[in-house]
């Protein structure tokens, strides 16, 4: 085992550090990027971040060179997030960069991903995801949003939910079902869709917090061409599969507040008899998340030595959207009880660390949801990693129009 | 030993639930989360004044109902079943009960009657911002009848008529702080923004603002110890009564929502979580109980009883809030569902009164100190 | 509400109060009965102390005076628990017994069984074991594969019960048993009460992971038991069992150590690197948890009480204080040698605070969530039962016993 660079490392390393130092701004504990995800005016500022990385060779660092990519290694990329997490700098939005493209080099035709994949990776043209449904979320195998052929066209009529970014979006992966008489997984069929097409209606939702990053989509009667079609007729399950097993395997970015904001935070507050850090009852939290926080960087370390060996990410990347994404919530709620009678209070300007504890424990609930919940995660981890036996399921070996919906 | 509440106060719990499922529904609620120039609901206010709600516990002799603290915490329970959007915490389990313990007799005649018709608001100003106010760092300072600093947040305090103050009347330790009562006509109040607009708070700004001592100047420590711990066990009946209803919302998702051919609840990670939940509540609720059993006779651990009823209340609510959403999946994401106000609500009540880390010590030094005697 | 004693209830309390300080010294936080729960020495001490109770008239204070009970309510009855808890008294072995076994015959027996086993089994001249769980059916008791056949006035058993507490020492056993496997699961089971040394039977003892013996296996070949032992009809052995069970659940406020007592004292005694435990911030947070669920608990338990009292029947709400109690207990035994440090792994007597208390009780502790109803069925019957959540999937329903025996193979 060996923690340190190798020297191409090492010296990819310091190549990073010394263009990330050059153009943007290193972080300090508790500073918080001015924008924050969800809010319009981080899209352009991404968009603007996500060229000048592009040019410098640091987008798709992963991607293969004919495709805009560096071609270069996941360590390499690790590296690279590695470093770009001391540093204040915006999200990527949408799915285009995790999602789309993992699907796109498997699935799509050369000419597509020529065009799109070096896009992506400009952010010139941001993606969004039309999977989840209300009566299927967890259970994306449930989707009804209907797909009918029509010589070299495609008829799409349905509904989509929870789509992120759909109002930003210029395009779209879609899952929808094109044979309702087959069993549920084998009836479905994937496209990419402009989202600019006749038919597509984006409405907002409001999320807890107020704000409106996600959506609901109506398609009605959009067409989409057969060549936007990606997978075979009736394989879009596998699709998604490939789409979805890239949804777990995260960059290694967290979203504040971790641990080095409450122990930032702990150092900063005076409580009833000095300052939080001092207190056993706080440090013993401290140390609870920190071996999580840290547990989980290892991991992935260790998953991208697995990785650079050839070996596939599996379904043990689970582990680490289950944890951190609730360690988010815990942190974020204990920050506030830490702040004590004045908590509650959310002012960017006044509350401590422009309110990052507050607003993301209205913000965090979701990172509990979105990307497979808490409970199907634990279901992954104990099916796919340790090999028990499935639940019962009703739901198989049956044409999709006859299973139970309880309504 | 009976361990329930009366068969009276058990037909003014059915009251209660009836009076709000009626006139708090979610809607009403929802109208003060989203109009920022609403900080409550008045004419709820209005109604639950009309009942008398507001002067159940106070002695007949100031026109209020003469019941004991154990029928407002019957009332307590359904204002937080259903997150009734008014001050009634701060005027009645604080304001009216600081009155109760420490007022003068003039200062009862004066306030009393008019609280316990619901035409005078108070409210309780305590904190100095973020962190913990102790006797070390409270910085609003009386002199001569004067008050100068600022509160925040104080619930309430950009509503109420009157704000009872705690502030620094001699040295910085216990024995310097007093309590004070302020009229607020013409105080400068600034609403702030906190994680529950449901229920307003404000920025009280005190500039030599004339005040009134309420109970010997000296003993502010020890009386807001002993509000405190009266409106602990007020307010853990409002977070067991959430957490019953967040509980409540989650049993009946889990019973309708299907994925993959099955409800939800039949999956034992829902319905673990939620036997887990209604555990969490059952025993904070028994807590509760004690608690108000507790205030009402005076028992001699009053003190324990009240942290503990804090205690179990704060993690039972805010377990219960943050479970509901996760079971309702994206849903339980939306403005739309109801679930996020439960969750907000479950923190700010879990902070209003301190943090949940300060009264689970508070609860462990009670225990010494029953121990000692 | 009222969290005092009536007039009556508390002349009750005095009364047995006084008898025991007559009896038994007094407990002090932490301190344990010499012999423990399976210590072979703790029969005949559990034997005797439980006779004098019987003759003071403490046993059985809320059974009917004719089958040698007090009369009173369960009211009392915790009243006796509440303050024999402040005493040093052997620890009980009487707990299936008198918490499963008299309800049944109660309610099930003949008159003249009743007269005949009843009092005898209160004053603890006899006791009892339950000879339910099997190695195939433990969760799934409708599971269980011993096969019972009528023949005339006889029945003859053949097969394996497992985890059978007491089952060395006890006097009579209560047994269920698969007498039709060519029906559904629940309705071919048939009820018995047996005398433990009938030929046929044989009695192994387990060693459990703290290295004493309480439970068994206990082999059925050829035993015959007299129709007349039947409890309930042919065939009705399913609902005699949940009778049995049902009262496995009403707890009547014994906790066994460590509680939140034991280590909020030993939180105390012990001085850690910068003073004593209990000044430390992180114990105290820990400390303030146990304390409202113990105490929510035994509220819990009260509240079950007054609604008992109003003529409701305690229903599965009472999952809450045995879910509750046995992972605390767990958890307080662990965080008890914990603080103990590198000290805490010693297991001994002689020299450990509060007698090793702690340090056996972890060894203890993991049957606590396992017997009686595993951590995870109980939870399965709060969502079911209290909440009203819709069950699991069955695969086991409406298919001969026979059929899905073969399945598991
Ligand atoms: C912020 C956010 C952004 C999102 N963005 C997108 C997006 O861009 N594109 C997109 O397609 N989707 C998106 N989603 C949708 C997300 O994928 C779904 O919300 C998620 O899969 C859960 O589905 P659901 O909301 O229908 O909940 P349900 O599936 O109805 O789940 C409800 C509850 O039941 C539990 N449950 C369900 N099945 C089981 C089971 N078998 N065993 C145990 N428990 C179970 C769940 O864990 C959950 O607690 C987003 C969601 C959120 C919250
Ligand atoms: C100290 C001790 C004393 C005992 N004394 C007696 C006695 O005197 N007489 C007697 O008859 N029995 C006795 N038992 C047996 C006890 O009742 C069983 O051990 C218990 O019912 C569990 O059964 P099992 O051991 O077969 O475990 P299993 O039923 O095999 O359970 C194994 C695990 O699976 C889980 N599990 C099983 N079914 C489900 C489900 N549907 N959903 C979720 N999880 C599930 C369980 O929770 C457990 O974690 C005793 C046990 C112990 C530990």
């Amino acid at each position: 085992m060996d923690f340190t660079d190798t020297p191409e490392d090492a010296e990819f390393r310091a190549e990073v550090r010394g263009w990330l130092t050059a153009n943007a701004e290193e972080k300090k504990p508790g500073a918080i990027y001015k924008a924050k995800y969800g809010e319009a005016a981080l899209i352009p500022l991404s968009q603007e971040w996500q060229t000048k990385k592009f040019k410098a060779g640091f987008s798709g660092i992963t991607t293969p060179l004919e495709y805009g990519g560096r071609g270069g290694t996941q360590i390499q990329q690790a590296i690279y997030d590695q470093e770009e997490v001391n540093f204040l700098v915006p999200r990527h939005i949408g799915s285009g960069i995790p999602l789309v493209i993992p699907t796109l080099l498997v699935y799509a035709k050369e000419e597509d991903k020529k065009q799109f994949i070096p896009e992506i990776l400009r952010s010139d043209k941001l993606w969004c995801q039309l999977f989840s449904e209300p009566s299927a979320g967890s259970d994306l195998g449930g989707i009804r949003t209907r797909s009918e052929r029509d010589g070299d066209d495609w008829v799409i009529n349905g509904q989509k939910i929870w789509t992120s970014n759909a109002q930003h979006a210029d395009l779209a992966i879609l899952v929808t079902r094109s044979d309702p008489d087959a069993e549920k997984h084998k009836g479905l069929t994937y496209f990419y869709v402009d989202m600019k097409s006749p038919g597509i209606e984006v409405r907002p939702i409001k999320q807890i917090s107020g704000m409106a990053n996600f959506n609901e989509v109506f398609l009605t009667d959009v067409r989409i061409p057969d060549s936007q079609r990606l997978g075979e007729e009736g394989e879009g399950w596998r699709v998604a599969i490939t789409t979805l097993m890239n949804e777990r395997v995260s960059s290694g970015a967290r979203p504040a507040p971790d641990f080095e904001d409450i122990f930032g935070l702990a150092r900063d507050l005076e409580i009833e008899d000095g300052p939080a850090i001092a207190n056993a009852a706080v440090r013993e939290k401290l140390a609870h998340w920190y071996i999580q926080a840290r547990g989980v960087d290892l991991t992935r370390m260790r998953t991208l030595t697995a990785m650079s060996r050839g070996q596939t990410p599996g379904p043990e990347n689970s582990i680490s959207k289950l944890v951190s994404a609730f360690k988010r919530q815990e942190i974020a709620l204990f920050g506030m009880d830490l702040m004590d009678m004045g908590g509650g209070l959310m002012s960017r300007e006044t509350t401590p660390m422009r309110a990052v504890f507050q607003e993301a424990a209205l913000e965090a609930p979701s990172g509990r949801i979105a990307a497979g919940t808490d409970e199907i995660l634990r279901n992954i981890i104990g099916e796919r990693v340790l090999g028990l036996p499935r639940e019962v399921r009703v739901d198989k070996d049956k044409p999709f129009r006859d299973l139970p919906t309880g309504v | 030993m009976n361990f329930d509440f009366s068969d009276d106060q058990r037909m003014l719990r059915d009251q209660a639930q009836k009076f709000l499922t009626d006139q708090s529904p979610p809607r009403v609620v929802r109208d003060v989360l989203e109009d920022s120039a609403k900080a409550y609901d008045e004419k709820l206010w209005g109604e639950m004044a009309a009942l008398g709600w507001m002067g159940t516990a106070i002695p007949e002799e100031y026109g209020g109902a003469g019941l004991c603290p154990e029928d407002l915490c019957v009332l307590a329970e359904e204002l937080g079943r259903s997150l009734a959007p008014t001050p009634f915490s701060s005027s009645v389990y604080l304001a009216t009960e600081a009155l109760l313990l420490a007022g003068s007799e003039d200062q009862k005649q004066k306030y009393l009657p008019d609280l316990a018709m619901g035409e005078t608001i108070g409210c309780f100003a305590l904190a100095e911002g973020v962190g913990v106010p102790t006797p070390k760092n409270i910085s609003v300072t009386a002199s001569n009848g004067a008050l100068s600093g600022v509160k925040e947040p104080v619930a309430d305090g950009d509503v109420a008529n009157f704000v009872v103050v705690l502030a620094r009347s001699g040295a910085a330790d216990e024995r310097g702080m007093s309590l004070y009562l302020v009229d607020l006509d013409g105080v400068d109040r600034e609403s702030v923004e906190t994680i529950d607009p449901t229920r307003s708070h404000a920025r009280l700004t005190f500039n030599g603002t004339s005040a009134e001592l309420l109970g010997a100047e000296g003993e502010g420590w020890d009386l807001v110890q002993k509000i405190i711990d009266r409106a602990a066990v007020y307010f853990a009946f409002e977070q067991v009564g959430g957490a019953q209803a967040s509980l409540d919302m989650a049993v009946d998702y889990a019973k309708n929502r299907f994925a993959f051919g099955r409800p939800i609840g039949s999956y034992q990670a829902i319905k673990h979580k939620l036997a887990d939940m209604y555990i969490a509540t059952e025993l904070a609720r028994s807590n509760a109980y004690y608690g108000a059993w507790a205030i009402t006779t005076g028992a001699p651990d009053v003190s324990v009883a009240a942290a503990a009823a804090r205690v179990a209340a704060s993690e039972a609510f805010n377990h219960a809030a943050r479970e509901n959403i996760q079971t309702h999946g994206g849903m339980g994401f939306t403005w739309e569902f109801d679930c996020h106000m439960y969750y907000r609500r479950a923190k700010i009540l879990s902070l209003n009164l301190g943090g949940e880390r300060r009264w689970k010590d508070r609860l462990i030094s009670q225990l010494e100190a029953r121990n000692a005697a | 509400m009222d969290f005092n004693d009536t007039t009556s209830e508390a002349e009750f309390r005095v009364e047995a109060r006084d008898w025991l300080a007559s009896q038994v010294p007094k407990r002090e936080p932490g301190q344990a009965y010499a012999v423990r729960r399976g210590d072979d020495a703790l029969l005949p001490l559990a034997k005797e102390w439980q006779a004098k109770k019987f003759e003071a008239n403490f046993a059985g204070i809320n059974l009917p005076k004719e089958y040698g009970g007090r009369g009173d309510t369960r009211v009392e009855q915790i009243i006796f628990a509440q303050e024999e808890a402040n005493f040093v008294t052997p620890p009980t072995v009487f707990g299936i017994s008198h918490g499963m076994v008299v309800p049944t015959l109660l309610a099930y027996a003949t008159e003249e069984q009743k007269q005949r086993y009843v009092p005898a089994t209160l004053r603890g001249d006899e006791v009892w074991c339950q000879l339910f769980s099997e190695p195939a059916g433990g969760s799934d008791l409708a599971g269980l594969r011993t096969r019972s056949e009528r023949d005339g006035d006889e029945w003859t058993v053949n097969g394996q019960k497992i985890w059978t507490s007491g089952g060395h020492y006890a006097d009579l056993g209560v047994l269920v048993t698969r007498s039709d496997a060519g029906v559904e699961k629940h309705k071919g089971l048939t009820y018995f009460f047996i005398d433990m040394k009938s030929p046929g039977i044989e009695v192994r003892q387990i060693k459990q992971i703290s290295g004493a013996s309480h439970f068994n296996e206990v082999f059925f070949t050829d035993l015959k038991i007299p129709d007349s032992q039947r409890l309930g009809k042919e065939g009705e052995g399913w609902r005699v069992a949940i009778t049995t069970l049902m009262n496995e659940r009403v707890e009547t406020g014994v906790r066994p150590a460590p509680d939140f007592d034991d280590i909020f004292a030993l939180a105390r005694d012990l001085v850690l690197e910068d003073g004593p435990a209990i000044a430390d911030d992180a114990i105290r947070d820990q400390l303030a948890d146990w304390y409202v669920q113990t105490r929510g608990v035994q509220l819990t338990r009260m509240r079950t009480m007054t609604a008992m009292s109003r003529g409701q029947q305690p229903g599965p709400e009472n999952s809450i204080a045995k879910v509750v109690n046995s992972s605390k207990r767990q958890r307080i035994a662990q965080f008890g040698m914990d603080l103990m440090d590198m000290g805490g792994i010693v297991r001994d007597r002689a020299s450990m605070p509060m007698e090793s208390l702690f340090q056996d009780a972890m060894l203890d502790s993991p049957g606590n969530r396992i017997a009686a109803g595993t951590d995870e069925i109980l939870r399965n019957v709060i969502g079911e039962r209290v909440l009203g959540l819709p069950r699991e999937v069955r695969v086991d329903k409406d298919k001969p016993f026979a059929d899905l025996a073969a399945l598991e193979k």
